[in-house]
């Protein structure tokens, strides 16, 4: 999923500046399960921001709404009513990225804020830890290194094996994160590929990773 | 702040322990201030951050989550749990720009009825010494109905 932190409140105050009735929305979808954009952490966010304003001496409206996604143009049609109704001059959005643009994009006389950082795909590594698993580097090649992706997970991006800084099976660069090396070592020798491993990789073609532009994904079979 | 200011305090008490310390401290007519508001919660774990903060939001001068103690939770580990939630609406009112200490976790065992007055003592002149939520313009008001 969609990693996301809430970015500092003293931030999200100075965007706020100048606007006296926000509606902050949420998503449903990665970052509520991240507990960055839910419906609780909206609840908890605009909380914050009304208790940080009347601080401030300038008190806010701040209504709450979740969106079941906010990366589908579908949801984020469910804000026309209530931005026409209720005549927000702003709204900040708790998803990653892509809900901000899409609002932005949608509306375009009301001012659209993010509230969280996106930060990159990952996972759960326990309850309130999260990692980075894929780089969406758009050529997929863990199968090469036992269902592990050292693009992402190794610190150096290695694709011939570990570099000679790795210690005790720890990362050099942040010696709290496993090499990935060691694991795909023993992945690869527990499934009996260790001779895979010893194969010259080509260089890695990066041309659907950060060139060409804007990326798409496009599967004729669904398009109307 | 005003001499007359006597603060509104809301503990979440978990039944299994502080409650029954609150209870206890009345049944042994000890004397602690009148001012927190006890509210009763099957276990400190059910207490939500956006309970504590809508309370201040409302108005209460302070919150305390008052909870067993450490290891002798009846759900085993819902103290920590509240341990950590009142951390986090700490640093929130923090950012926010509210003094964190209006917030608070204790840990009182169901035969330390004079550990609640005691609590209800140390919450109280803290309050007090902070003085009024700034964000209640009632406060004054208030006060003076207590």
């Amino acid at each position: 999923m969609i990693i996301a932190e809430r970015k500092p409140i003293k931030e999200l105050l100075e965007m706020l500046v100048g606007h006296d009735h926000v509606l902050l929305v949420g998503c449903k979808g990665c970052v509520t399960v991240c507990n960055a954009g839910g419906v609780r952490e909206v609840g908890v966010l605009a909380s914050a921001l009304r208790i940080a304003r009347r601080r401030q001496g300038r008190p806010i409206g701040i209504d709450e709404m979740t969106l079941d996604r906010q990366c589908e143009p579908e949801f984020i049609s469910w804000l026309e009513e209530p931005l026409r109704e209720k005549g927000y001059t702003a709204v900040m959005s708790a998803a990653c990225s892509v809900g901000p643009q899409y609002i932005a994009e949608r509306f375009d006389r009301v001012a659209v804020m993010p509230a969280l950082n996106t930060k990159f795909i990952g996972g759960t590594l326990e309850h309130g830890v999260w990692a980075e698993f894929c780089r969406a580097c758009g050529n997929c090649g863990i199968h090469n290194f036992g269902g592990l992706c050292p693009i992402t997970r190794c610190s150096k991006g290695l694709l011939h094996g570990p570099c000679a800084g790795s210690s005790g099976s720890k990362c050099e660069v942040r010696p709290e994160v496993d090499c990935i090396w060691h694991l795909i070592y023993q992945r690869m020798k527990n499934l009996g590929q260790i001779e895979k491993l010893k194969a010259l990789k080509p260089a890695k073609d990066w041309s659907g990773y950060w060139s060409g532009g804007v990326r798409r994904v496009v599967r004729e079979d669904l398009t109307l | 702040m005003s001499e007359n200011f006597e603060p509104r305090i809301v503990a979440f008490c978990c039944q299994y322990c502080s409650y029954s310390a609150a209870d206890l401290a009345g049944s042994m007519r000890l004397s602690y201030p009148p001012n927190v508001k006890v509210v009763l919660v099957p276990c400190t774990g059910r207490v939500d951050p956006l309970h504590i903060l809508r309370t201040i939001e409302d108005g209460a001068d302070g919150v305390c989550v008052a909870g067993c103690l450490e290891g002798d939770c009846h759900f085993l580990e819902g103290n920590f749990k509240a341990k950590k939630r009142v951390a986090y609406v700490q640093r929130i009112l923090h950012e926010a720009g509210v003094e964190d200490a209006r917030v608070r976790m204790f840990n009182i065992a169901a035969s330390d009825g004079p550990g609640f007055a005691e609590a209800a003592r140390m919450m109280t002149e803290t309050i007090r010494a902070l003085g009024p939520n700034p964000l209640s313009t009632k406060t004054e008001k208030m006060s003076e109905e207590l």
